[in-house]
């Protein structure tokens, strides 16, 4: 933990960071094998509705490290997490929509469908801009950051902390949800951007685009990864423990609280925008009930089910769930939520560390069997 | 004053010459010089033309009942508490009364308080890393790397306060006793120059007592402690010189022996227990 490596190689040697960049990186090849070259009549031809499907699976895990990073390392409950997730999807869902040009059903070369059909005359000046594709990008980390900044900023340095924090975040993803519902804000009310057409030139509906964005989605999520794995190996890493676990004697030891809680929470806010990003092409729409304060929640339930501050316990709780939801909704619908439920309840019981405390004991206990370790631990 | 009539007077030492974290002069002796300090709260008078000094490498130990004013005078010389009238210099160059908190602390100040407060889920080391002086603004600590000496100053300090075997366990483990020798070395790692010390046996067993009455004489000489205490067999086993405070202000001041046999203090508070 102690090492005296430079921060952004720090990550590397953690055991657990190379055996998830292990996992992560084969099962991306093992899908593209699958998809590219195993017959589509065979058993293990992996389709291509299923690489979004996995594709969308990793947006989540994304989404799901940026909450851990903010609840089990700093301690900051964030029930808001969602409004930046929208934030960069709707980023990413404006350049696509720019992206239709005179496509659309009106066929107007500038303005996206909604705005024709509401007999708008010209862009609104936050749209300019988005048909280039290096300002939307930006926009996408700036966004959900600059709301973060702001947000934090009032909030922490009130010192607005615990269940308090927690509403307040609630109560700021479900305004923007109310905000983002009428028409008049431009955004196309409540049946959002949809109906795209391509990214950076090439076709969304095209099996090729869809393998390539989930590969995308891979890297981002093996990138916003080792970003989380580097802040909590740092030093800094180690200050938002303390913050999160005695945040008056911290202020004690000479550090500024509020500001390790911003940077870390902007932080966590950017990595929850790309994942909203990477997730509007592949799901093909964009609208406000991605803010609804439920959402928010079931993506702390994501990191509460995989293990609080370990980081693959968020993308494992993430992936695990949303595939129980994707069997449990196709096969009986009304019962997703109580399954749901019951699911946390059970981990909440049986695994208060999740999934990720299961894993831990088990290799504590091969650590226990084997002789020299044992010894070691008692020296 | 003309620059040149400033640069001419000789008797003085100029603000532009001496950084505010000069180091703090000790040639006259006392590390610490308190001088017919006054407090009053609401009328209540907390500290009563209160006179000390603490000399450079002493453990001093405090003593006296409830409401002698013994927190407030910590609160005073850390800077948390104004004083109504007197003068409070830290070594002769530093005085105290013009200093805010954080700056008296960097000066070379630590305080300890009586309820351990450690972060239970970092390992002692990392704690101990945590205190550590250094540059604590956000980039320099997400850059920080563990150096060699810093890594041998924490150890060092790690076998001053006898935690040694349990560098790499999370400070949570830890007994009452051994979470109280973490906030001394945690103090230590700020490289103070007085250590103020609140209660520091409470709630310790015999053994214990003995290991933190080991630790704090070890400490004098290097550092100045000063001690404050209830527990008189604690204090008897480590005090050199002892004060008695009463009602705001020094009762009695010498050796354990010489302070536990003045007839003022039998009757205002060792006669209390007796």
């Amino acid at each position: 933990m102690t090492s005296s490596q430079n921060w952004l190689f720090r990550p590397f040697q953690e055991r657990s960071t190379q055996i998830f960049l292990g996992v992560l990186i084969t099962a991306l090849i093992v899908v593209t094998f699958l998809h590219l070259f195993m017959p589509q009549d065979s058993a293990l031809h992996v389709s291509a509705y299923t690489v979004t499907l996995l594709g969308k699976y990793l947006c989540y895990a994304l989404l799901a490290v940026a909450v851990d990073l903010v609840w089990g390392y700093l301690g900051i409950l964030s029930l808001g997490h969602g409004a930046f997730f929208a934030l960069g999807g709707y980023a990413m869902g404006m350049y696509l929509m720019r992206q239709i040009g005179d496509r659309g059903t009106y066929g107007d070369p500038i303005l996206p469908d909604f705005m024709v059909f509401l007999n708008w005359q010209e862009l609104p000046w936050y749209w300019l801009g988005f048909d280039m594709a290096w300002f939307a990008f930006i926009m996408v980390l700036l966004a959900p950051g600059l709301l973060a900044l702001v947000f934090g900023f009032l909030a922490f340095r009130s010192r607005v902390t615990g269940v308090y924090l927690s509403i307040i975040t609630q109560a700021l993803t479900f305004a923007l949800m109310l905000a983002f519902f009428r028409n008049e804000m431009g955004f196309g009310g409540n049946n959002g951007l949809t109906d795209f057409r391509d990214i950076l030139g090439f076709n969304l509906r095209s099996d090729a685009t869809r393998l390539g964005l989930f590969i995308a989605t891979g890297i981002a999520l093996a990138l916003g990864y080792i970003i989380c794995r580097a802040i909590v190996t740092s030093k800094l890493g180690r200050v938002s423990v303390a913050c999160r676990d005695a945040e008056a004697r911290t202020r004690f030891l000479g550090y500024r609280v509020e500001r390790v809680q911003l940077f870390v929470f902007v932080i966590s806010a950017m990595l929850a925008g790309v994942a909203g990003a990477l997730y509007v092409p592949q799901v093909g729409i964009i609208n406000p009930s991605e803010f609804s304060p439920l959402f928010s929640i079931e993506i702390v339930v994501w990191v509460a089910l995989g293990g609080r501050a370990t980081l693959y316990g968020a993308v494992i709780g993430a992936i695990l769930v949303n595939y129980a939801k994707t069997v449990f909704t196709g096969v009986m619908p009304d019962a997703w939520l109580f399954a749901l439920g019951a699911l946390f309840v059970l981990v909440t019981v049986f695994l208060p560390k999740g999934i990720a405390g299961l894993l831990q004991k088990r290799k504590k206990a091969e650590n226990d069997d084997d002789p020299a370790t044992a010894q070691e631990a008692t020296a | 004053m003309s620059m040149f009539e400033q640069l001419a007077n000789r008797d003085r030492v100029f603000e532009f010459l001496a950084p505010a974290a000069s180091p703090v002069d000790v040639r006259h002796g006392p590390i610490l010089y308190l001088e017919d300090v006054n407090v009053s709260f609401d009328g209540f008078k907390a500290i009563n033309n209160l006179n000390l000094t603490i000399d450079d490498g002493e453990l001093r130990c405090i003593i006296g009942p409830n409401g002698a004013g013994k927190t407030t005078m910590m609160d005073i010389i850390t800077g948390k508490t104004r004083p109504d009238t007197g003068s409070v210099w830290f070594g002769s160059r530093h005085n105290l009364l013009t200093m805010n908190e954080p700056d008296i602390a960097s000066l070379g100040i630590g305080r300890k308080f009586q309820k351990p407060t450690v972060f239970e889920a970092l390992t002692v080391f990392e704690n101990l890393e945590l205190a550590m002086a250094a540059d604590k603004r956000i980039f320099p600590t997400l850059t920080a790397i563990m150096k060699p000496e810093y890594r041998d100053r924490i150890d060092e300090v790690l076998d001053m306060i006898k935690l040694k075997t349990l560098r790499d366990k999370p400070a949570g483990i830890l007994s009452h006793g051994q979470k109280q020798w973490l906030e001394i070395g945690m103090l230590l790692m700020q490289k103070p120059r007085l250590l103020l010390v609140d209660e520091p046996v409470a709630g310790m067993t015999e053994q214990e007592m003995e290991r933190t009455a080991e630790l704090l004489t070890s400490l004098a000489g290097k550092q100045s402690v000063v001690v404050v205490e209830h527990d008189m067999g604690f204090v008897r086993s480590i005090a050199r010189q002892v004060t008695v405070l009463h009602q705001g202000s020094v009762l009695a001041e010498g050796t354990m022996d010489q302070v536990s046999n003045d007839p003022e203090v039998i009757k205002v508070y060792l006669g209390e227990e007796a």
